[in-house]
Protein backbone atom coordinates (compact mmCIF):
# COMPACT_ATOMS: atom_id res chain seq x y z
CA UNK A 1 0.00 0.00 0.00
CA UNK A 2 1.28 3.61 -0.83
CA UNK A 3 2.99 5.47 2.06
CA UNK A 4 3.41 9.06 2.04
CA UNK A 5 6.26 9.05 4.63
CA UNK A 6 8.19 7.30 6.71
CA UNK A 7 8.80 7.82 10.58
CA UNK A 8 12.74 7.74 11.72
CA UNK A 9 12.21 4.36 13.44
CA UNK A 10 10.99 3.13 9.92
CA UNK A 11 13.84 4.57 8.26
CA UNK A 12 15.90 3.04 10.91
CA UNK A 13 14.44 -0.19 10.08
CA UNK A 14 14.23 0.10 6.81
CA UNK A 15 18.33 0.60 6.13
CA UNK A 16 18.72 -2.47 8.93
CA UNK A 17 17.40 -4.35 5.87
CA UNK A 18 19.32 -3.03 3.18
CA UNK A 19 22.48 -4.00 5.59
CA UNK A 20 21.18 -7.70 5.57
CA UNK A 21 20.14 -7.97 1.98
CA UNK A 22 23.98 -6.46 1.18
CA UNK A 23 25.31 -9.15 3.83
CA UNK A 24 23.25 -11.67 1.67
CA UNK A 25 25.02 -10.47 -1.57
CA UNK A 26 28.50 -10.60 -0.59
CA UNK A 27 29.19 -13.36 -3.18
CA UNK A 28 27.26 -11.94 -6.17
CA UNK A 29 29.26 -8.57 -5.00
CA UNK A 30 32.75 -10.62 -5.03
CA UNK A 31 32.16 -11.93 -7.77
CA UNK A 32 31.39 -9.25 -9.84
CA UNK A 33 34.55 -7.19 -8.26
CA UNK A 34 36.73 -10.59 -9.05
CA UNK A 35 35.84 -9.31 -12.36
CA UNK A 36 36.78 -6.45 -12.65
CA UNK A 37 38.83 -5.55 -9.60
CA UNK A 38 40.64 -7.03 -6.54
CA UNK A 39 37.24 -9.07 -5.41
CA UNK A 40 37.30 -7.41 -2.29
CA UNK A 41 33.93 -5.56 -2.41
CA UNK A 42 31.91 -7.89 -1.12
CA UNK A 43 33.74 -8.33 2.08
CA UNK A 44 34.56 -4.64 2.33
CA UNK A 45 30.33 -3.98 1.89
CA UNK A 46 29.22 -6.53 4.33
CA UNK A 47 31.76 -5.68 7.47
CA UNK A 48 30.44 -1.41 6.43
CA UNK A 49 27.15 -3.37 7.14
CA UNK A 50 27.76 -5.08 9.85
CA UNK A 51 29.07 -2.03 11.50
CA UNK A 52 25.91 -0.05 9.97
CA UNK A 53 23.84 -2.30 11.88
CA UNK A 54 25.73 -2.24 15.04
CA UNK A 55 25.18 1.74 15.00
CA UNK A 56 21.19 1.27 14.96
CA UNK A 57 20.23 -1.52 15.89
CA UNK A 58 17.75 -0.67 19.17
CA UNK A 59 18.94 3.19 18.29
CA UNK A 60 16.63 6.10 18.11
CA UNK A 61 17.52 9.07 16.23
CA UNK A 62 16.05 12.89 15.99
CA UNK A 63 15.51 12.75 12.79
CA UNK A 64 15.77 10.62 8.78
CA UNK A 65 18.33 12.43 7.90
CA UNK A 66 20.95 11.10 10.84
CA UNK A 67 19.81 7.98 10.25
CA UNK A 68 21.55 8.26 7.11
CA UNK A 69 24.68 10.24 8.85
CA UNK A 70 24.59 7.06 10.78
CA UNK A 71 25.27 4.68 8.31
CA UNK A 72 27.52 6.90 6.34
CA UNK A 73 29.69 7.09 9.71
CA UNK A 74 29.62 3.64 10.12
CA UNK A 75 30.13 2.49 6.39
CA UNK A 76 33.41 5.23 6.49
CA UNK A 77 35.45 3.83 9.55
CA UNK A 78 34.82 0.23 8.92
CA UNK A 79 35.42 -0.48 5.20
CA UNK A 80 38.62 1.22 4.38
CA UNK A 81 39.27 1.42 0.42
CA UNK A 82 37.77 3.01 -2.27
CA UNK A 83 33.91 2.09 -1.14
CA UNK A 84 34.47 2.87 2.21
CA UNK A 85 35.13 6.65 1.75
CA UNK A 86 32.51 7.07 -1.02
CA UNK A 87 29.43 5.27 0.54
CA UNK A 88 30.67 7.32 3.66
CA UNK A 89 30.88 10.94 1.58
CA UNK A 90 27.07 9.75 -0.05
CA UNK A 91 25.17 8.95 3.29
CA UNK A 92 26.59 11.63 5.09
CA UNK A 93 26.48 14.72 3.46
CA UNK A 94 23.03 13.21 1.55
CA UNK A 95 21.68 12.42 5.28
CA UNK A 96 23.00 16.22 6.25
CA UNK A 97 21.12 17.55 3.17
CA UNK A 98 18.00 16.36 4.67
CA UNK A 99 18.19 18.25 7.26
CA UNK A 100 15.65 18.03 10.52
CA UNK A 101 12.88 16.41 9.29
CA UNK A 102 11.47 13.39 10.87
CA UNK A 103 9.43 12.17 8.19
CA UNK A 104 10.75 10.40 5.60
CA UNK A 105 9.14 11.70 2.16
CA UNK A 106 9.70 11.63 -1.76
CA UNK A 107 11.00 14.77 -1.32
CA UNK A 108 13.41 13.87 1.75
CA UNK A 109 14.78 11.15 -0.76
CA UNK A 110 15.48 13.13 -3.47
CA UNK A 111 17.66 15.86 -1.32
CA UNK A 112 19.72 12.44 0.11
CA UNK A 113 20.78 11.53 -3.76
CA UNK A 114 20.86 14.79 -5.23
CA UNK A 115 23.67 16.18 -2.74
CA UNK A 116 25.21 12.58 -1.70
CA UNK A 117 25.51 12.08 -5.60
CA UNK A 118 26.74 15.51 -6.04
CA UNK A 119 29.80 15.40 -3.47
CA UNK A 120 30.47 11.68 -4.64
CA UNK A 121 31.07 13.68 -8.22
CA UNK A 122 33.29 15.92 -6.49
CA UNK A 123 35.43 12.88 -6.22
CA UNK A 124 36.21 12.50 -9.92
CA UNK A 125 33.72 10.15 -11.58
CA UNK A 126 30.87 11.29 -13.53
CA UNK A 127 27.87 8.95 -15.50
CA UNK A 128 29.57 6.95 -18.15
CA UNK A 129 33.22 6.39 -16.02
CA UNK A 130 31.80 2.74 -15.04
CA UNK A 131 31.22 3.27 -11.13
CA UNK A 132 28.60 3.22 -8.77
CA UNK A 133 27.63 7.00 -9.94
CA UNK A 134 26.17 4.72 -12.98
CA UNK A 135 24.01 3.45 -10.69
CA UNK A 136 23.44 6.81 -8.33
CA UNK A 137 22.90 9.57 -10.82
CA UNK A 138 19.89 8.11 -12.83
CA UNK A 139 18.19 7.85 -9.41
CA UNK A 140 19.18 10.68 -8.25
CA UNK A 141 17.22 12.05 -11.17
CA UNK A 142 14.26 9.96 -11.20
CA UNK A 143 14.29 10.76 -7.21
CA UNK A 144 13.66 14.91 -8.36
CA UNK A 145 11.06 13.57 -10.84
CA UNK A 146 9.12 11.99 -8.55
CA UNK A 147 9.71 14.28 -5.47
CA UNK A 148 6.07 14.54 -5.20
CA UNK A 149 4.74 11.23 -5.04
CA UNK A 150 4.38 8.78 -1.61
CA UNK A 151 7.69 7.59 -0.60
CA UNK A 152 6.55 4.15 -1.39
CA UNK A 153 6.23 4.93 -5.23
CA UNK A 154 9.03 7.06 -5.29
CA UNK A 155 11.21 4.68 -3.67
CA UNK A 156 10.11 1.64 -6.34
CA UNK A 157 10.93 4.19 -9.02
CA UNK A 158 14.00 5.01 -8.08
CA UNK A 159 15.53 1.12 -7.70
CA UNK A 160 14.22 0.86 -10.85
CA UNK A 161 16.46 3.74 -12.62
CA UNK A 162 19.11 2.87 -10.76
CA UNK A 163 19.29 -1.64 -11.34
CA UNK A 164 18.85 0.33 -15.05
CA UNK A 165 21.89 2.19 -14.32
CA UNK A 166 23.76 -0.67 -13.27
CA UNK A 167 22.61 -2.49 -16.37
CA UNK A 168 23.97 0.04 -18.29
CA UNK A 169 27.39 -0.02 -16.88
CA UNK A 170 27.88 -3.40 -18.47
CA UNK A 171 28.31 -1.82 -21.64
CA UNK A 172 30.56 1.28 -20.57
CA UNK A 173 34.47 1.11 -20.41
CA UNK A 174 36.25 1.95 -16.92
CA UNK A 175 38.11 4.80 -16.69
CA UNK A 176 38.08 5.48 -12.95
CA UNK A 177 39.34 2.81 -10.19
CA UNK A 178 41.45 -0.18 -10.28
CA UNK A 179 39.54 -1.46 -13.15
CA UNK A 180 40.32 1.59 -14.91
CA UNK A 181 43.87 -0.13 -16.48
CA UNK A 182 41.59 -3.01 -18.44
CA UNK A 183 40.26 -0.64 -20.89
CA UNK A 184 38.08 -2.40 -22.95
CA UNK A 185 38.37 -5.77 -21.94
CA UNK A 186 35.77 -4.07 -18.93
CA UNK A 187 33.15 -4.42 -21.22
CA UNK A 188 30.07 -6.93 -20.44
CA UNK A 189 30.34 -6.86 -16.67
CA UNK A 190 28.44 -4.38 -14.28
CA UNK A 191 30.42 -2.15 -12.31
CA UNK A 192 30.47 -3.59 -8.09
CA UNK A 193 29.46 -0.47 -6.95
CA UNK A 194 26.53 0.13 -9.67
CA UNK A 195 25.88 -3.35 -8.26
CA UNK A 196 25.75 -1.60 -4.49
CA UNK A 197 24.02 0.56 -4.95
CA UNK A 198 21.18 -0.93 -6.76
CA UNK A 199 20.55 -3.70 -4.10
CA UNK A 200 20.69 -1.03 -1.22
CA UNK A 201 17.52 1.14 -3.29
CA UNK A 202 15.50 -2.29 -4.28
CA UNK A 203 16.02 -3.35 -0.47
CA UNK A 204 14.79 0.43 0.84
CA UNK A 205 11.90 0.27 -1.56
CA UNK A 206 10.64 -3.52 -0.57
CA UNK A 207 10.72 -2.57 2.68
CA UNK A 208 8.96 0.06 2.12
CA UNK A 209 6.32 -1.43 0.16
CA UNK A 210 6.29 -4.42 2.96
CA UNK A 211 4.92 -1.73 5.68
CA UNK B 1 43.23 -23.49 0.08
CA UNK B 2 45.13 -24.35 3.12
CA UNK B 3 45.26 -21.10 5.19
CA UNK B 4 46.87 -21.00 8.21
CA UNK B 5 44.63 -18.44 9.97
CA UNK B 6 41.86 -18.32 12.54
CA UNK B 7 38.75 -15.81 11.82
CA UNK B 8 38.74 -15.14 8.43
CA UNK B 9 37.96 -11.70 9.17
CA UNK B 10 40.67 -10.89 11.51
CA UNK B 11 43.42 -11.58 9.54
CA UNK B 12 44.91 -8.05 9.48
CA UNK B 13 43.90 -7.43 13.16
CA UNK B 14 45.68 -10.65 13.98
CA UNK B 15 48.79 -10.07 11.59
CA UNK B 16 49.33 -6.57 13.31
CA UNK B 17 49.42 -8.29 16.73
CA UNK B 18 51.97 -10.62 15.41
CA UNK B 19 53.78 -7.66 13.57
CA UNK B 20 54.15 -5.90 17.15
CA UNK B 21 55.43 -8.45 18.52
CA UNK B 22 58.11 -9.13 15.36
CA UNK B 23 59.38 -5.77 16.02
CA UNK B 24 60.06 -6.70 19.53
CA UNK B 25 59.22 -3.23 21.46
CA UNK B 26 60.19 -1.15 18.79
CA UNK B 27 56.88 -0.31 17.06
CA UNK B 28 53.49 -0.58 19.28
CA UNK B 29 49.89 -0.62 17.61
CA UNK B 30 48.35 2.39 18.09
CA UNK B 31 44.31 2.77 18.01
CA UNK B 32 42.23 0.77 15.59
CA UNK B 33 45.11 -0.51 13.28
CA UNK B 34 47.81 1.80 12.93
CA UNK B 35 51.57 0.44 13.61
CA UNK B 36 54.17 3.49 15.32
CA UNK B 37 57.41 3.79 16.14
CA UNK B 38 58.25 4.09 19.82
CA UNK B 39 60.57 7.13 20.64
CA UNK B 40 59.75 9.17 17.49
CA UNK B 41 62.06 12.41 18.75
CA UNK B 42 60.63 15.84 19.08
CA UNK B 43 60.89 18.16 15.91
CA UNK B 44 61.48 15.39 13.54
CA UNK B 45 59.35 15.79 10.44
CA UNK B 46 57.40 12.65 10.47
CA UNK B 47 56.90 10.17 7.54
CA UNK B 48 53.54 7.95 7.64
CA UNK B 49 52.87 5.41 5.31
CA UNK B 50 50.22 3.01 4.95
CA UNK B 51 47.64 0.38 2.66
CA UNK B 52 46.03 -2.28 2.53
CA UNK B 53 46.93 -5.44 4.45
CA UNK B 54 48.06 -9.00 2.70
CA UNK B 55 50.85 -7.81 1.07
CA UNK B 56 53.09 -8.17 4.00
CA UNK B 57 55.78 -7.09 4.75
CA UNK B 58 55.27 -4.11 3.39
CA UNK B 59 53.39 -1.59 3.94
CA UNK B 60 53.78 -1.65 7.27
CA UNK B 61 56.59 -3.60 8.15
CA UNK B 62 58.79 -0.57 6.82
CA UNK B 63 58.45 1.18 10.31
CA UNK B 64 61.72 1.13 11.84
CA UNK B 65 65.01 2.44 12.59
CA UNK B 66 65.93 5.22 9.64
CA UNK B 67 62.27 4.51 7.79
CA UNK B 68 58.84 5.16 8.25
CA UNK B 69 58.13 6.99 11.65
CA UNK B 70 54.18 5.00 11.49
CA UNK B 71 51.74 3.13 9.15
CA UNK B 72 48.12 3.46 8.60
CA UNK B 73 46.59 -0.09 7.93
CA UNK B 74 43.72 -1.21 5.95
CA UNK B 75 41.93 -4.09 6.09
CA UNK B 76 43.16 -6.99 3.93
CA UNK B 77 43.65 -5.64 0.20
CA UNK B 78 41.32 -2.52 1.62
CA UNK B 79 43.03 1.17 2.10
CA UNK B 80 42.55 2.35 5.85
CA UNK B 81 40.00 4.65 6.82
CA UNK B 82 40.49 8.34 7.34
CA UNK B 83 40.01 7.49 11.25
CA UNK B 84 42.91 5.48 11.09
CA UNK B 85 44.60 7.54 8.96
CA UNK B 86 44.19 10.70 11.64
CA UNK B 87 45.27 7.84 14.65
CA UNK B 88 48.39 7.11 13.06
CA UNK B 89 48.57 10.85 12.29
CA UNK B 90 48.38 11.99 15.61
CA UNK B 91 50.47 9.59 16.80
CA UNK B 92 53.63 10.22 14.77
CA UNK B 93 53.43 14.12 14.65
CA UNK B 94 56.30 15.67 16.57
CA UNK B 95 55.11 19.31 15.45
CA UNK B 96 56.98 19.93 12.22
CA UNK B 97 54.02 18.17 9.92
CA UNK B 98 53.34 14.76 8.50
CA UNK B 99 54.35 13.36 4.94
CA UNK B 100 51.90 10.52 3.69
CA UNK B 101 53.82 8.62 1.44
CA UNK B 102 51.58 5.41 -0.20
CA UNK B 103 50.73 3.82 -3.28
CA UNK B 104 48.43 5.09 -5.99
CA UNK B 105 45.12 3.95 -5.38
CA UNK B 106 41.70 5.45 -5.63
CA UNK B 107 41.05 4.23 -2.16
CA UNK B 108 44.08 4.81 -0.62
CA UNK B 109 43.99 8.57 -2.01
CA UNK B 110 40.33 9.09 -1.14
CA UNK B 111 40.80 8.11 2.73
CA UNK B 112 43.99 9.33 3.23
CA UNK B 113 42.60 12.44 1.92
CA UNK B 114 39.91 12.65 3.83
CA UNK B 115 42.46 11.70 7.01
CA UNK B 116 44.76 14.88 6.19
CA UNK B 117 41.37 17.02 6.27
CA UNK B 118 40.86 15.66 9.57
CA UNK B 119 44.33 16.30 10.80
CA UNK B 120 44.43 19.30 9.32
CA UNK B 121 41.91 19.98 11.76
CA UNK B 122 43.54 19.73 14.79
CA UNK B 123 46.43 21.77 13.15
CA UNK B 124 48.76 18.98 11.81
CA UNK B 125 50.35 20.13 8.65
CA UNK B 126 49.77 17.28 5.86
CA UNK B 127 51.93 16.79 2.33
CA UNK B 128 51.43 13.96 0.20
CA UNK B 129 53.57 12.19 -2.24
CA UNK B 130 51.96 9.19 -4.03
CA UNK B 131 54.08 6.21 -5.28
CA UNK B 132 53.19 5.42 -9.13
CA UNK B 133 55.92 3.05 -10.12
CA UNK B 134 54.06 0.46 -12.07
CA UNK B 135 54.70 1.32 -16.00
CA UNK B 136 52.50 -0.79 -17.18
CA UNK B 137 49.26 0.80 -15.33
CA UNK B 138 49.84 4.01 -17.73
CA UNK B 139 51.88 5.75 -20.25
CA UNK B 140 54.46 7.96 -19.40
CA UNK B 141 52.63 11.25 -20.11
CA UNK B 142 49.82 9.82 -17.96
CA UNK B 143 52.30 8.21 -15.26
CA UNK B 144 50.46 10.39 -12.42
CA UNK B 145 47.84 7.37 -12.84
CA UNK B 146 49.77 4.57 -12.24
CA UNK B 147 49.33 2.19 -9.38
CA UNK B 148 52.21 2.10 -6.88
CA UNK B 149 53.93 -1.09 -6.74
CA UNK B 150 57.60 -2.77 -5.58
CA UNK B 151 59.41 0.49 -6.22
CA UNK B 152 57.94 1.63 -2.99
CA UNK B 153 60.61 -0.34 -0.60
CA UNK B 154 63.55 1.82 -1.91
CA UNK B 155 61.44 4.86 -1.93
CA UNK B 156 60.20 4.60 1.76
CA UNK B 157 63.82 3.48 2.22
CA UNK B 158 65.15 6.79 1.14
CA UNK B 159 62.45 9.07 2.18
CA UNK B 160 62.46 7.36 5.74
CA UNK B 161 66.50 7.99 5.70
CA UNK B 162 65.88 11.46 4.37
CA UNK B 163 63.85 12.06 7.09
CA UNK B 164 66.30 11.87 9.88
CA UNK B 165 68.32 14.52 8.68
CA UNK B 166 66.31 17.37 6.78
CA UNK B 167 64.51 20.27 8.90
CA UNK B 168 61.54 20.75 7.11
CA UNK B 169 58.43 18.72 5.24
CA UNK B 170 59.26 20.80 2.15
CA UNK B 171 62.45 19.09 1.73
CA UNK B 172 61.50 16.04 3.06
CA UNK B 173 58.22 16.12 -0.14
CA UNK B 174 61.11 17.08 -2.64
CA UNK B 175 63.39 13.94 -1.72
CA UNK B 176 60.23 11.66 -1.79
CA UNK B 177 59.24 13.54 -5.56
CA UNK B 178 62.28 12.91 -6.79
CA UNK B 179 62.75 9.25 -5.50
CA UNK B 180 59.18 8.40 -7.14
CA UNK B 181 60.25 10.11 -10.24
CA UNK B 182 63.75 7.97 -10.50
CA UNK B 183 61.75 4.87 -9.80
CA UNK B 184 60.06 2.62 -12.27
CA UNK B 185 58.98 -1.30 -12.12
CA UNK B 186 56.83 -3.86 -13.90
CA UNK B 187 55.87 -6.67 -12.70
CA UNK B 188 53.64 -10.13 -14.15
CA UNK B 189 51.50 -12.69 -12.74
CA UNK B 190 51.64 -17.07 -13.38
CA UNK B 191 49.11 -17.17 -10.82
CA UNK B 192 46.55 -15.71 -7.90
CA UNK B 193 46.30 -14.86 -4.73
CA UNK B 194 43.24 -15.76 -2.34
CA UNK B 195 41.35 -13.56 -0.07
CA UNK B 196 41.64 -14.97 2.80
CA UNK B 197 38.30 -13.98 3.86
CA UNK B 198 36.65 -15.46 1.18
CA UNK B 199 38.95 -18.12 0.30
CA UNK B 200 38.47 -16.82 -3.52
CA UNK B 201 41.33 -16.20 -6.39
CA UNK B 202 41.57 -12.66 -6.81
CA UNK B 203 42.01 -13.46 -10.54
CA UNK B 204 41.80 -15.98 -13.13
CA UNK B 205 44.48 -16.85 -15.54
CA UNK B 206 45.36 -20.44 -17.40
CA UNK B 207 48.09 -22.02 -17.07
CA UNK B 208 50.07 -21.50 -20.24
CA UNK B 209 49.70 -17.46 -19.83
CA UNK B 210 51.15 -14.89 -17.71
CA UNK B 211 49.34 -11.30 -16.93
CA UNK B 212 51.85 -8.75 -17.88
CA UNK B 213 51.41 -5.76 -15.41
CA UNK B 214 49.12 -7.86 -13.29
CA UNK B 215 48.74 -5.06 -10.52
CA UNK B 216 49.88 -6.50 -6.45
CA UNK B 217 45.94 -6.57 -5.14
CA UNK B 218 45.52 -9.23 -8.14
CA UNK B 219 44.23 -6.38 -10.86
CA UNK B 220 43.56 -8.06 -14.10
CA UNK B 221 46.89 -7.14 -15.89
CA UNK B 222 47.27 -5.34 -19.36
CA UNK B 223 47.69 -8.22 -21.67
CA UNK B 224 48.42 -12.13 -20.96
CA UNK B 225 51.39 -13.06 -22.93
CA UNK B 226 52.30 -16.81 -22.96
CA UNK B 227 54.27 -18.51 -20.92
CA UNK B 228 58.03 -17.75 -21.02
CA UNK B 229 61.56 -18.54 -19.93
CA UNK B 230 63.11 -16.69 -16.89
CA UNK B 231 65.75 -15.03 -19.43
CA UNK B 232 63.07 -14.18 -22.15
CA UNK B 233 60.78 -12.64 -19.65
CA UNK B 234 63.73 -10.68 -17.77
CA UNK B 235 64.51 -9.37 -20.98
CA UNK B 236 60.91 -7.94 -21.81
CA UNK B 237 60.48 -6.61 -18.51
CA UNK B 238 63.85 -5.03 -18.12
CA UNK B 239 62.78 -3.58 -21.75
CA UNK B 240 59.91 -2.18 -20.27
CA UNK B 241 61.41 -0.23 -18.08
CA UNK B 242 64.32 1.13 -20.14
CA UNK B 243 61.75 1.93 -22.42
CA UNK B 244 59.59 3.54 -20.32
CA UNK B 245 62.60 6.37 -18.72
CA UNK B 246 63.52 6.60 -22.31
CA UNK B 247 59.83 8.20 -23.43
CA UNK B 248 59.25 9.95 -20.08
CA UNK B 249 60.33 13.73 -20.96
CA UNK B 250 60.49 14.26 -16.81
CA UNK B 251 63.52 12.01 -16.94
CA UNK B 252 66.73 11.29 -18.38
CA UNK B 253 66.62 7.57 -20.67
CA UNK B 254 68.88 5.41 -18.43
CA UNK B 255 72.51 5.67 -19.48
CA UNK B 256 75.82 4.14 -19.84
CA UNK B 257 77.27 4.87 -16.15
CA UNK B 258 74.10 5.55 -14.21
CA UNK B 259 73.82 3.67 -10.82
CA UNK B 260 70.70 2.34 -10.20
CA UNK B 261 69.29 -0.08 -7.26
CA UNK B 262 67.50 -3.07 -8.53
CA UNK B 263 64.71 -4.59 -7.01
CA UNK B 264 63.40 -7.96 -7.86
CA UNK B 265 60.49 -8.86 -6.17
CA UNK B 266 58.32 -12.13 -5.62
CA UNK B 267 54.55 -11.45 -5.07
CA UNK B 268 54.26 -14.48 -3.05
CA UNK B 269 54.77 -18.06 -4.22
CA UNK B 270 57.70 -17.46 -6.57
CA UNK B 271 60.25 -18.54 -5.05
CA UNK B 272 64.23 -17.57 -4.07
CA UNK B 273 65.34 -19.91 -6.75
CA UNK B 274 63.61 -18.26 -9.35
CA UNK B 275 64.14 -14.47 -8.10
CA UNK B 276 67.49 -15.41 -8.33
CA UNK B 277 67.52 -16.92 -11.94
CA UNK B 278 65.82 -14.09 -12.86
CA UNK B 279 68.60 -11.18 -11.01
CA UNK B 280 71.41 -13.34 -12.80
CA UNK B 281 69.94 -12.38 -16.09
CA UNK B 282 69.16 -8.73 -15.27
CA UNK B 283 72.50 -8.27 -14.19
CA UNK B 284 73.70 -9.08 -17.55
CA UNK B 285 71.03 -7.11 -19.53
CA UNK B 286 72.17 -3.91 -17.22
CA UNK B 287 76.02 -4.89 -17.44
CA UNK B 288 75.93 -4.82 -20.88
CA UNK B 289 74.49 -1.64 -21.01
CA UNK B 290 76.67 -0.01 -18.88
CA UNK B 291 74.17 0.28 -15.89
CA UNK B 292 75.96 -0.01 -12.68
CA UNK B 293 73.75 -1.81 -10.00
CA UNK B 294 74.92 -0.10 -6.57
CA UNK B 295 73.12 -2.22 -4.73
CA UNK B 296 70.26 -5.28 -4.88
CA UNK B 297 66.80 -6.03 -2.97
CA UNK B 298 65.91 -9.39 -3.56
CA UNK B 299 63.23 -11.47 -2.00
CA UNK B 300 59.51 -11.16 -0.89
CA UNK B 301 58.78 -7.26 0.00
CA UNK B 302 55.38 -6.57 -2.17
CA UNK B 303 52.88 -9.67 -2.06
CA UNK B 304 49.53 -10.89 -2.57
CA UNK B 305 49.55 -14.11 -0.09
CA UNK B 306 49.93 -17.16 -2.70
CA UNK B 307 50.14 -15.01 -5.70
CA UNK B 308 52.86 -16.05 -8.44
CA UNK B 309 54.68 -13.87 -9.62
CA UNK B 310 57.96 -11.36 -10.07
CA UNK B 311 58.56 -7.27 -10.36
CA UNK B 312 61.57 -5.68 -11.24
CA UNK B 313 62.00 -2.24 -9.94
CA UNK B 314 65.28 0.26 -10.30
CA UNK B 315 65.51 3.18 -9.00
CA UNK B 316 68.13 5.96 -10.11
CA UNK B 317 70.62 7.26 -7.70
CA UNK B 318 72.22 10.96 -7.90
CA UNK B 319 74.54 11.83 -5.54
CA UNK B 320 71.96 12.99 -2.65
CA UNK B 321 69.82 9.89 -3.12
CA UNK B 322 72.92 7.84 -2.77
CA UNK B 323 73.61 9.29 0.88
CA UNK B 324 70.16 8.46 1.65
CA UNK B 325 70.52 4.97 0.73
CA UNK B 326 74.23 4.17 2.64
CA UNK B 327 72.58 4.98 5.78
CA UNK B 328 71.58 1.69 7.95
CA UNK B 329 67.96 0.98 8.38
CA UNK B 330 65.97 -1.85 9.97
CA UNK B 331 62.64 -3.34 10.13
CA UNK B 332 60.66 -6.61 9.36
CA UNK B 333 60.59 -5.59 5.98
CA UNK B 334 64.34 -4.59 4.89
CA UNK B 335 67.22 -3.89 6.64
CA UNK B 336 70.64 -3.38 5.93
CA UNK B 337 74.05 -1.75 7.28
CA UNK B 338 75.86 1.55 6.34
CA UNK B 339 76.78 1.54 2.63
CA UNK B 340 75.83 -0.97 0.62
CA UNK B 341 77.16 -4.66 -0.74
CA UNK B 342 80.29 -4.82 -2.40
CA UNK B 343 80.84 -1.36 -1.28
Amino acid sequence: MAKASLSVNEVRDMMLAAADRIIESEPILTDADRALGDGDHGVGMERGMNAVKEALAGKDFPSAGKVFVAVGTAMMSSMGGASGAIFGILFRSGGKAMGDATEFTAAGLASLLREGTDQVMTKGAKPGDKTMVDALFPAAEKAAEVSGEPITDALGAVAAAAAAGRDASENMIATMGRAKTLGENSLGKPDAGAVSVAIILAAMSDFAAGL
Amino acid sequence: MKKLINNPLKCADELLEGLVEAYNGECRHVGTRSIVKNNIPEGKVSLLIGGGSGHEPIYHGLVGRNLADGAACGDIFAAPPPNIVLEATEAVNRGKGVLYLYGNYAGDVLNFDIGAELASDDDIEVRTVLIWDDVCSAPPTQKHNRRGIAGLVPIVKLVGAASQKLGTLAELEAVAKKAVLQTRSVGVSMSPGSIPATGKPTFNIDEDKIGLGMGIHGEPGVGEIPMATADDLTVMMLDLIFDDYEKDDEVAALASGDEILLVVNSLGATTMMELLIALRKAKAVLTERGIKTYDVLIGDFVTCQEMSGISFSITRLDDELKQYWDMPCQSVCYSKMEGHYGG
